[in-house]
Protein backbone atom coordinates (compact mmCIF):
# COMPACT_ATOMS: atom_id res chain seq x y z
CA UNK A 1 0.00 0.00 0.00
CA UNK A 2 1.16 3.55 -0.73
CA UNK A 3 1.18 6.31 1.89
CA UNK A 4 -1.08 9.10 0.66
CA UNK A 5 -1.22 11.58 3.53
CA UNK A 6 1.79 12.30 5.66
CA UNK A 7 2.25 15.12 8.19
CA UNK A 8 5.80 15.95 7.02
CA UNK A 9 6.54 14.34 3.70
CA UNK A 10 4.94 14.86 0.36
CA UNK A 11 5.38 11.97 -2.04
CA UNK A 12 5.61 13.08 -5.64
CA UNK A 13 5.36 9.85 -7.53
CA UNK A 14 6.99 9.63 -10.93
CA UNK A 15 5.50 8.00 -14.02
CA UNK A 16 3.90 4.61 -13.79
CA UNK A 17 6.21 1.71 -14.57
CA UNK A 18 4.91 -1.65 -15.72
CA UNK A 19 6.86 -4.75 -14.72
CA UNK A 20 6.35 -8.47 -14.37
CA UNK A 21 6.54 -10.49 -11.17
CA UNK A 22 6.59 -14.24 -11.89
CA UNK A 23 4.70 -13.44 -15.07
CA UNK A 24 2.05 -11.24 -13.46
CA UNK A 25 1.87 -7.60 -14.53
CA UNK A 26 2.37 -5.07 -11.70
CA UNK A 27 2.46 -1.28 -11.74
CA UNK A 28 5.09 0.65 -9.80
CA UNK A 29 6.37 4.20 -10.06
CA UNK A 30 9.52 5.87 -11.26
CA UNK A 31 11.70 6.26 -8.17
CA UNK A 32 10.70 2.86 -6.77
CA UNK A 33 13.12 0.04 -6.23
CA UNK A 34 12.01 -3.43 -7.28
CA UNK A 35 11.42 -4.34 -3.62
CA UNK A 36 9.46 -1.19 -2.76
CA UNK A 37 7.17 -1.65 -5.76
CA UNK A 38 6.59 -5.29 -4.85
CA UNK A 39 5.87 -4.42 -1.23
CA UNK A 40 3.41 -1.72 -2.28
CA UNK A 41 1.66 -4.36 -4.38
CA UNK A 42 1.39 -6.64 -1.35
CA UNK A 43 4.25 -8.99 -2.25
CA UNK A 44 6.32 -9.66 0.85
CA UNK A 45 7.82 -13.06 0.06
CA UNK A 46 10.70 -12.34 -2.31
CA UNK A 47 12.50 -15.67 -2.34
CA UNK A 48 13.30 -18.85 -0.49
CA UNK A 49 16.30 -19.96 1.50
CA UNK A 50 18.77 -22.15 -0.36
CA UNK A 51 18.71 -25.29 1.79
CA UNK A 52 15.52 -25.32 3.86
CA UNK A 53 13.39 -23.48 1.32
CA UNK A 54 11.97 -21.12 3.91
CA UNK A 55 10.36 -17.91 2.70
CA UNK A 56 12.55 -14.81 2.53
CA UNK A 57 11.66 -11.11 2.55
CA UNK A 58 13.83 -8.03 2.73
CA UNK A 59 15.58 -7.20 6.00
CA UNK A 60 17.80 -4.11 5.73
CA UNK A 61 16.43 -2.42 2.58
CA UNK A 62 19.77 -0.70 1.95
CA UNK A 63 21.84 -3.39 0.25
CA UNK A 64 23.67 -4.93 3.21
CA UNK A 65 22.15 -8.29 3.97
CA UNK A 66 21.20 -10.11 0.72
CA UNK A 67 17.85 -11.20 2.15
CA UNK A 68 16.06 -9.72 -0.89
CA UNK A 69 17.88 -11.54 -3.71
CA UNK A 70 15.76 -12.26 -6.79
CA UNK A 71 16.25 -12.98 -10.46
CA UNK A 72 15.83 -9.75 -12.44
CA UNK A 73 15.81 -9.73 -16.25
CA UNK A 74 17.33 -13.20 -16.10
CA UNK A 75 20.21 -12.17 -13.84
CA UNK A 76 20.24 -14.02 -10.53
CA UNK A 77 21.16 -12.77 -7.05
CA UNK A 78 20.11 -9.17 -7.62
CA UNK A 79 19.61 -7.10 -4.44
CA UNK A 80 16.12 -5.88 -5.26
CA UNK A 81 16.03 -3.38 -2.37
CA UNK A 82 18.55 -1.10 -4.11
CA UNK A 83 17.75 -1.89 -7.73
CA UNK A 84 15.78 0.92 -9.40
CA UNK A 85 12.59 -0.29 -11.07
CA UNK A 86 12.59 -0.05 -14.85
CA UNK A 87 9.89 -0.44 -17.50
CA UNK A 88 9.15 -4.06 -18.54
CA UNK A 89 11.51 -5.61 -16.00
CA UNK A 90 10.95 -9.29 -15.36
CA UNK A 91 11.31 -10.15 -11.70
CA UNK A 92 11.24 -13.73 -10.51
CA UNK A 93 11.45 -15.64 -7.26
CA UNK A 94 14.78 -17.42 -7.28
CA UNK A 95 15.03 -21.06 -6.33
CA UNK A 96 18.40 -22.17 -5.04
CA UNK A 97 21.61 -20.29 -5.65
CA UNK A 98 20.76 -19.11 -9.15
CA UNK A 99 22.76 -19.43 -12.35
CA UNK A 100 26.00 -17.48 -12.48
CA UNK A 101 26.15 -17.08 -16.25
CA UNK B 1 43.23 2.24 -15.74
CA UNK B 2 41.01 5.08 -14.54
CA UNK B 3 42.52 7.10 -11.74
CA UNK B 4 41.68 9.98 -9.41
CA UNK B 5 43.10 11.60 -6.29
CA UNK B 6 40.62 10.33 -3.73
CA UNK B 7 37.83 7.78 -3.91
CA UNK B 8 35.15 7.97 -1.24
CA UNK B 9 33.13 4.83 -0.61
CA UNK B 10 29.64 5.76 0.59
CA UNK B 11 27.64 8.96 0.12
CA UNK B 12 26.25 9.32 3.64
CA UNK B 13 26.96 12.32 5.88
CA UNK B 14 30.55 11.18 6.52
CA UNK B 15 31.30 10.58 2.84
CA UNK B 16 29.79 13.91 1.77
CA UNK B 17 31.69 16.00 4.30
CA UNK B 18 34.90 14.12 3.45
CA UNK B 19 34.30 15.09 -0.17
CA UNK B 20 33.69 18.74 0.75
CA UNK B 21 36.93 18.86 2.74
CA UNK B 22 39.02 17.09 0.12
CA UNK B 23 37.67 19.10 -2.81
CA UNK B 24 38.06 22.40 -0.95
CA UNK B 25 41.70 21.39 -0.39
CA UNK B 26 42.12 21.07 -4.14
CA UNK B 27 41.89 17.29 -4.55
CA UNK B 28 39.91 15.53 -7.25
CA UNK B 29 37.23 13.35 -5.67
CA UNK B 30 35.03 10.46 -6.82
CA UNK B 31 32.16 9.27 -4.61
CA UNK B 32 30.65 5.82 -5.13
CA UNK B 33 27.25 5.30 -3.49
CA UNK B 34 25.47 2.00 -3.75
CA UNK B 35 21.92 3.35 -3.33
CA UNK B 36 19.83 5.17 -5.92
CA UNK B 37 20.01 8.26 -3.64
CA UNK B 38 22.83 10.23 -2.01
CA UNK B 39 22.69 10.99 1.72
CA UNK B 40 22.96 7.64 3.50
CA UNK B 41 20.73 7.32 6.54
CA UNK B 42 19.92 11.03 6.45
CA UNK B 43 17.44 10.73 3.61
CA UNK B 44 14.96 8.82 5.73
CA UNK B 45 15.19 10.96 8.88
CA UNK B 46 12.08 13.10 9.04
CA UNK B 47 12.64 14.17 12.63
CA UNK B 48 14.55 17.18 13.94
CA UNK B 49 18.10 16.17 14.72
CA UNK B 50 19.73 16.41 18.08
CA UNK B 51 23.34 17.50 18.34
CA UNK B 52 24.71 21.03 18.15
CA UNK B 53 24.23 24.01 15.88
CA UNK B 54 27.40 23.42 13.86
CA UNK B 55 26.07 20.04 12.73
CA UNK B 56 22.63 21.35 11.82
CA UNK B 57 20.86 20.22 15.00
CA UNK B 58 17.12 20.93 15.04
CA UNK B 59 16.94 20.57 11.27
CA UNK B 60 15.19 17.55 9.83
CA UNK B 61 17.68 14.87 8.78
CA UNK B 62 16.69 14.69 5.12
CA UNK B 63 17.25 18.44 4.74
CA UNK B 64 20.80 18.07 6.05
CA UNK B 65 21.62 15.83 3.08
CA UNK B 66 20.48 18.65 0.79
CA UNK B 67 22.62 21.24 2.61
CA UNK B 68 25.68 19.03 2.25
CA UNK B 69 25.01 18.44 -1.44
CA UNK B 70 24.60 22.19 -2.01
CA UNK B 71 27.92 22.81 -0.32
CA UNK B 72 29.56 20.08 -2.39
CA UNK B 73 28.12 21.59 -5.54
CA UNK B 74 30.49 24.56 -5.10
CA UNK B 75 33.31 22.25 -6.12
CA UNK B 76 31.51 20.48 -8.91
CA UNK B 77 34.43 20.58 -11.34
CA UNK B 78 36.45 18.58 -8.78
CA UNK B 79 33.80 16.08 -7.70
CA UNK B 80 32.19 13.15 -9.49
CA UNK B 81 29.28 11.39 -7.79
CA UNK B 82 28.12 7.98 -8.94
CA UNK B 83 24.90 6.45 -7.62
CA UNK B 84 23.89 2.79 -8.03
CA UNK B 85 27.60 2.10 -7.62
CA UNK B 86 28.58 -0.63 -5.16
CA UNK B 87 32.27 -0.87 -4.33
CA UNK B 88 32.98 -4.60 -4.45
CA UNK B 89 36.59 -4.81 -3.35
CA UNK B 90 39.77 -2.98 -2.41
CA UNK B 91 42.85 -4.94 -3.46
CA UNK B 92 46.44 -5.08 -2.20
CA UNK B 93 47.74 -2.94 -5.05
CA UNK B 94 45.18 -0.25 -4.19
CA UNK B 95 42.84 -1.02 -7.09
CA UNK B 96 39.17 -0.80 -6.28
CA UNK B 97 36.43 -2.60 -8.20
CA UNK B 98 32.93 -1.25 -8.60
CA UNK B 99 29.58 -2.50 -9.89
CA UNK B 100 28.41 0.69 -11.57
CA UNK B 101 24.81 0.22 -12.66
CA UNK B 102 25.59 -3.30 -13.79
CA UNK B 103 28.95 -2.45 -15.36
CA UNK B 104 32.16 -3.73 -13.74
CA UNK B 105 34.85 -1.06 -13.49
CA UNK B 106 38.27 -0.74 -11.90
CA UNK B 107 39.98 2.36 -10.58
CA UNK B 108 43.33 3.17 -9.02
CA UNK B 109 42.93 6.18 -6.72
CA UNK B 110 45.79 7.74 -4.75
CA UNK B 111 43.87 7.57 -1.48
CA UNK B 112 40.59 5.95 -0.37
CA UNK B 113 38.18 7.12 2.32
CA UNK B 114 35.80 4.38 3.42
CA UNK B 115 32.54 5.72 4.87
CA UNK B 116 30.19 2.77 4.44
CA UNK B 117 28.21 3.27 7.65
CA UNK B 118 26.67 0.34 9.51
CA UNK B 119 24.58 -2.77 9.42
CA UNK B 120 21.41 -3.42 11.44
CA UNK B 121 21.84 -6.26 13.90
CA UNK B 122 19.44 -9.15 14.36
CA UNK B 123 18.70 -11.28 17.44
CA UNK B 124 17.98 -15.03 17.56
CA UNK B 125 14.43 -16.34 18.12
CA UNK B 126 12.28 -18.87 16.28
CA UNK B 127 10.81 -17.29 13.19
CA UNK B 128 13.30 -14.43 12.94
CA UNK B 129 13.82 -15.19 9.26
CA UNK B 130 10.16 -14.82 8.25
CA UNK B 131 9.21 -12.08 5.81
CA UNK B 132 7.78 -9.31 7.98
CA UNK B 133 10.71 -9.34 10.40
CA UNK B 134 12.42 -6.15 9.32
CA UNK B 135 15.20 -3.90 10.48
CA UNK B 136 13.74 -0.70 11.94
CA UNK B 137 15.87 1.30 9.53
CA UNK B 138 14.54 -0.78 6.65
CA UNK B 139 10.97 0.07 7.53
CA UNK B 140 11.96 3.71 7.80
CA UNK B 141 13.47 3.57 4.32
CA UNK B 142 10.38 1.95 2.88
CA UNK B 143 7.96 4.51 4.29
CA UNK B 144 9.98 7.74 4.27
CA UNK B 145 11.98 7.30 1.07
CA UNK B 146 9.59 5.28 -1.08
CA UNK B 147 6.26 6.25 0.46
CA UNK B 148 5.19 2.65 0.93
CA UNK B 149 3.29 1.53 4.02
CA UNK B 150 5.41 -1.22 5.56
CA UNK B 151 2.64 -3.05 7.46
CA UNK B 152 -0.67 -2.55 9.25
CA UNK B 153 0.41 -3.35 12.78
CA UNK B 154 3.92 -3.84 14.14
CA UNK B 155 5.75 -4.88 17.27
CA UNK B 156 8.91 -2.83 17.85
CA UNK B 157 11.80 -4.59 19.54
CA UNK B 158 14.27 -2.20 21.18
CA UNK B 159 13.73 1.11 22.92
CA UNK B 160 16.83 3.04 21.94
CA UNK B 161 16.47 6.24 19.94
CA UNK B 162 16.02 4.38 16.67
CA UNK B 163 13.26 2.15 18.06
CA UNK B 164 11.46 5.12 19.57
CA UNK B 165 11.81 7.42 16.58
CA UNK B 166 10.81 4.79 14.03
CA UNK B 167 7.78 3.85 16.16
CA UNK B 168 6.67 7.48 16.06
CA UNK B 169 7.25 7.68 12.32
CA UNK B 170 5.31 4.45 11.78
CA UNK B 171 2.32 6.07 13.42
CA UNK B 172 2.78 9.15 11.24
CA UNK B 173 2.53 6.83 8.25
CA UNK B 174 -0.71 5.35 9.54
CA UNK B 175 0.72 2.12 10.98
CA UNK B 176 -0.44 0.86 14.37
CA UNK B 177 2.33 0.09 16.88
CA UNK B 178 1.15 -2.70 19.19
CA UNK B 179 3.96 -2.24 21.71
CA UNK B 180 7.63 -1.45 22.11
CA UNK B 181 9.58 -4.00 24.11
CA UNK B 182 13.09 -3.88 25.53
CA UNK B 183 15.20 -6.40 27.43
CA UNK B 184 16.47 -4.06 30.12
CA UNK B 185 15.27 -0.49 30.04
CA UNK B 186 14.62 2.45 27.72
CA UNK B 187 17.99 3.63 26.39
CA UNK B 188 16.63 6.32 24.05
CA UNK B 189 15.91 9.90 25.08
CA UNK B 190 13.02 10.19 27.48
CA UNK B 191 11.41 13.02 25.51
CA UNK B 192 10.88 10.55 22.66
CA UNK B 193 9.65 7.81 25.00
CA UNK B 194 7.12 9.98 26.79
CA UNK B 195 5.75 11.33 23.51
CA UNK B 196 5.09 7.78 22.36
CA UNK B 197 3.65 6.67 25.69
CA UNK B 198 1.26 9.64 25.50
CA UNK B 199 0.06 8.31 22.16
CA UNK B 200 -1.02 5.16 23.97
CA UNK B 201 1.73 2.75 22.93
CA UNK B 202 2.89 0.55 25.83
CA UNK B 203 6.67 0.38 26.35
CA UNK B 204 7.44 -2.87 28.17
CA UNK B 205 10.79 -3.40 29.88
CA UNK B 206 12.18 -6.82 30.77
CA UNK B 207 10.70 -8.62 27.77
CA UNK B 208 12.09 -10.47 24.78
CA UNK B 209 10.66 -12.11 21.67
CA UNK B 210 9.80 -15.74 22.41
CA UNK B 211 8.60 -16.69 18.97
CA UNK B 212 7.26 -15.28 15.73
CA UNK B 213 4.53 -17.40 14.21
CA UNK B 214 3.52 -17.49 10.57
CA UNK B 215 3.29 -19.81 7.60
CA UNK B 216 4.69 -17.66 4.80
CA UNK B 217 5.10 -14.40 6.73
CA UNK B 218 4.64 -12.86 10.17
CA UNK B 219 1.15 -13.49 11.57
CA UNK B 220 1.69 -13.33 15.30
CA UNK B 221 4.38 -12.28 17.78
CA UNK B 222 4.74 -13.90 21.20
CA UNK B 223 6.79 -12.05 23.79
CA UNK B 224 7.68 -13.13 27.31
CA UNK B 225 9.39 -11.79 30.41
CA UNK B 226 13.02 -12.65 31.07
CA UNK B 227 14.85 -13.17 34.34
CA UNK B 228 18.28 -11.81 35.26
CA UNK B 229 19.98 -14.64 33.35
CA UNK B 230 17.92 -13.79 30.26
CA UNK B 231 15.85 -17.00 30.62
CA UNK B 232 12.24 -16.81 29.60
CA UNK B 233 9.85 -16.89 32.59
CA UNK B 234 7.07 -19.39 31.90
CA UNK B 235 3.52 -18.12 32.07
CA UNK B 236 4.36 -14.53 31.14
CA UNK B 237 3.55 -14.74 27.43
CA UNK B 238 1.78 -11.92 25.65
CA UNK B 239 0.54 -12.45 22.11
CA UNK B 240 0.12 -9.75 19.49
CA UNK B 241 -1.60 -10.16 16.14
CA UNK B 242 0.87 -8.18 14.05
CA UNK B 243 1.98 -8.44 10.45
CA UNK B 244 5.47 -7.11 11.07
CA UNK B 245 8.14 -7.09 13.75
CA UNK B 246 10.80 -4.37 13.65
CA UNK B 247 14.17 -4.97 15.20
CA UNK B 248 16.12 -1.99 16.48
CA UNK B 249 18.65 -3.89 18.50
CA UNK B 250 21.79 -2.04 17.54
CA UNK B 251 24.09 -1.47 14.62
CA UNK B 252 27.49 -2.85 13.72
CA UNK B 253 30.11 -1.03 11.61
CA UNK B 254 30.25 -2.18 7.97
CA UNK B 255 33.94 -3.04 7.83
CA UNK B 256 34.14 -5.87 5.25
CA UNK B 257 35.96 -3.77 2.66
CA UNK B 258 38.53 -2.74 5.26
CA UNK B 259 39.11 -6.34 6.28
CA UNK B 260 39.77 -7.25 2.68
CA UNK B 261 42.19 -4.31 2.32
CA UNK B 262 44.27 -5.53 5.26
CA UNK B 263 43.28 -2.75 7.62
CA UNK B 264 43.67 -4.04 11.14
CA UNK B 265 40.34 -4.41 12.97
CA UNK B 266 39.57 -4.80 16.65
CA UNK B 267 36.38 -5.97 18.38
CA UNK B 268 35.09 -3.30 20.73
CA UNK B 269 31.53 -3.94 21.84
CA UNK B 270 31.03 -0.35 23.03
CA UNK B 271 31.58 0.79 19.43
CA UNK B 272 29.23 -1.81 17.94
CA UNK B 273 31.59 -4.63 16.92
CA UNK B 274 34.71 -4.78 14.75
CA UNK B 275 36.15 -1.33 14.10
CA UNK B 276 39.29 -0.25 12.25
CA UNK B 277 42.36 0.74 14.22
CA UNK B 278 42.91 4.36 13.24
CA UNK B 279 44.87 7.38 14.33
CA UNK B 280 43.74 10.94 15.06
CA UNK B 281 43.87 11.71 11.33
CA UNK B 282 41.38 8.86 10.76
CA UNK B 283 44.03 6.92 8.85
CA UNK B 284 43.82 3.12 9.17
CA UNK B 285 46.77 0.74 9.41
CA UNK B 286 46.75 0.62 5.60
CA UNK B 287 48.37 4.02 5.03
CA UNK B 288 46.39 4.80 1.87
CA UNK B 289 43.01 4.17 3.48
CA UNK B 290 41.11 6.57 5.74
CA UNK B 291 37.75 6.10 7.48
CA UNK B 292 34.91 8.28 8.80
CA UNK B 293 31.44 7.91 10.25
CA UNK B 294 29.63 4.92 11.72
CA UNK B 295 32.29 2.57 10.32
CA UNK B 296 34.67 3.89 12.99
CA UNK B 297 32.16 3.07 15.74
CA UNK B 298 28.41 3.61 15.98
CA UNK B 299 27.66 7.22 16.85
CA UNK B 300 25.50 9.87 15.23
CA UNK B 301 25.28 11.82 12.02
CA UNK B 302 26.73 14.85 13.79
CA UNK B 303 30.00 13.12 14.66
CA UNK B 304 30.00 11.27 11.33
CA UNK B 305 30.03 14.64 9.56
CA UNK B 306 32.88 16.00 11.66
CA UNK B 307 34.92 12.83 11.17
CA UNK B 308 34.32 13.15 7.44
CA UNK B 309 35.59 16.73 7.45
CA UNK B 310 38.75 15.55 9.21
CA UNK B 311 39.38 12.53 6.97
CA UNK B 312 38.87 14.65 3.84
CA UNK B 313 41.46 17.18 5.01
CA UNK B 314 44.04 14.62 6.12
CA UNK B 315 43.71 12.37 3.06
CA UNK B 316 44.07 15.40 0.76
CA UNK B 317 47.09 16.68 2.68
CA UNK B 318 48.71 13.29 2.14
CA UNK B 319 48.80 13.94 -1.59
CA UNK B 320 49.99 17.53 -1.17
CA UNK B 321 46.57 19.16 -1.48
CA UNK B 322 46.72 21.20 1.69
CA UNK B 323 43.77 23.33 2.74
CA UNK B 324 44.66 27.04 3.26
CA UNK B 325 43.33 26.90 6.79
CA UNK B 326 44.34 23.31 7.55
CA UNK B 327 45.63 23.67 11.13
CA UNK B 328 42.73 25.78 12.37
CA UNK B 329 40.13 23.56 10.77
CA UNK B 330 41.61 20.35 12.14
CA UNK B 331 41.78 21.65 15.67
CA UNK B 332 38.25 23.07 15.43
CA UNK B 333 36.90 19.70 14.25
CA UNK B 334 38.73 17.82 16.99
CA UNK B 335 37.19 20.16 19.54
CA UNK B 336 33.76 19.65 18.03
CA UNK B 337 34.16 15.87 18.37
CA UNK B 338 35.21 16.20 21.99
CA UNK B 339 32.15 18.36 22.59
CA UNK B 340 29.78 15.92 20.90
CA UNK B 341 31.16 13.03 22.91
CA UNK B 342 31.15 14.76 26.27
CA UNK B 343 27.48 14.37 27.20
CA UNK B 344 26.03 12.09 29.87
CA UNK B 345 24.62 9.76 27.16
CA UNK B 346 28.08 9.13 25.70
CA UNK B 347 29.71 7.24 28.56
CA UNK B 348 29.87 3.91 26.77
CA UNK B 349 31.09 5.57 23.60
CA UNK B 350 33.91 7.28 25.49
CA UNK B 351 34.92 3.95 27.01
CA UNK B 352 34.99 2.36 23.55
CA UNK B 353 37.11 5.11 22.07
CA UNK B 354 39.44 4.90 25.07
CA UNK B 355 39.88 1.17 24.39
CA UNK B 356 40.57 1.82 20.73
CA UNK B 357 42.89 4.80 21.05
CA UNK B 358 44.44 4.44 24.48
CA UNK B 359 45.63 7.93 25.44
CA UNK B 360 45.34 9.34 21.88
CA UNK B 361 41.73 10.38 21.53
C1 LIG C 1 16.16 6.05 13.00
C2 LIG C 1 17.45 6.79 13.11
C3 LIG C 1 17.46 8.02 13.74
C4 LIG C 1 18.65 8.75 13.85
N1 LIG C 1 18.61 9.99 14.44
C5 LIG C 1 19.74 10.74 14.51
C6 LIG C 1 19.72 12.06 15.06
O1 LIG C 1 18.66 12.57 15.46
N2 LIG C 1 20.88 12.77 15.13
C7 LIG C 1 22.05 12.24 14.66
O2 LIG C 1 23.09 12.93 14.71
N3 LIG C 1 22.10 10.98 14.13
C8 LIG C 1 20.98 10.22 14.04
N4 LIG C 1 21.03 8.94 13.49
C9 LIG C 1 22.33 8.34 13.13
C10 LIG C 1 22.86 8.75 11.79
O3 LIG C 1 21.88 8.57 10.79
C11 LIG C 1 24.10 7.93 11.43
O4 LIG C 1 24.99 7.96 12.51
C12 LIG C 1 24.82 8.51 10.21
O5 LIG C 1 23.97 8.44 9.08
C13 LIG C 1 26.13 7.78 9.91
O6 LIG C 1 26.72 8.36 8.77
P1 LIG C 1 27.69 7.55 7.80
O7 LIG C 1 27.99 8.47 6.66
O8 LIG C 1 28.80 7.00 8.59
O9 LIG C 1 26.86 6.29 7.32
P2 LIG C 1 25.52 6.17 6.44
O10 LIG C 1 24.63 7.32 6.62
O11 LIG C 1 25.01 4.82 6.72
O12 LIG C 1 26.08 6.21 4.95
C14 LIG C 1 26.88 5.18 4.42
C15 LIG C 1 26.62 5.09 2.95
O13 LIG C 1 27.54 4.19 2.36
C16 LIG C 1 26.89 3.43 1.37
N5 LIG C 1 27.66 2.20 1.16
C17 LIG C 1 27.84 1.17 2.03
N6 LIG C 1 28.61 0.21 1.48
C18 LIG C 1 28.92 0.64 0.23
C19 LIG C 1 29.69 0.08 -0.84
N7 LIG C 1 30.30 -1.10 -0.72
N8 LIG C 1 29.78 0.79 -2.00
C20 LIG C 1 29.17 2.00 -2.13
N9 LIG C 1 28.43 2.57 -1.15
C21 LIG C 1 28.31 1.90 0.02
C22 LIG C 1 25.52 3.21 1.94
O14 LIG C 1 24.57 2.92 0.94
C23 LIG C 1 25.23 4.55 2.63
O15 LIG C 1 24.57 5.45 1.80
C24 LIG C 1 19.86 8.20 13.36
C25 LIG C 1 19.85 6.95 12.71
C26 LIG C 1 18.67 6.24 12.56
C27 LIG C 1 18.68 4.91 11.83
S1 LIG D 1 17.17 -6.30 2.14
FE1 LIG D 1 19.21 -6.37 2.78
S2 LIG D 1 20.24 -6.37 0.86
FE2 LIG D 1 18.21 -6.04 0.27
Amino acid sequence: MRIENHPILEFKRGNEIKFYFDGEEIIGYEGDTVASALHAAGVRVLGESVFKHRPRGFYCAIGNCSSCLMTVNGESNVRTCITPLKEKMTVEIQKGKGEIL
Amino acid sequence: MKTTDIVIVGGGPAGLTAAISAASSGAEVTIFERSPQIGGQLIKQTHMFFGSEKQYASHRGFRIADYLLDELNKYKDKVKIYKNATVLGIYEDGVITVDLDGEYIKMLPKRIIVATGANEKIIPFPGNDLPGVYGAGAVQTLMNVYGVKPADKVLMVGAGNIGLIVSYQLMQAGVEVAAIITDLFITGYHVHASKIARMGVPILSGYTVKEIVGEEQVEKAIIAKIDKQWNIIEGTDIEYDVDAVCLSVGLSPLVELLGQANCELRFISELGGYVPIRNLDYRTTNENIFVAGDITGIEEASSAMVEGYIAGLTAAKDIACIHDDYENKISDYRNQLDGLRSGPHSGRLRQGIEKLMGGNK
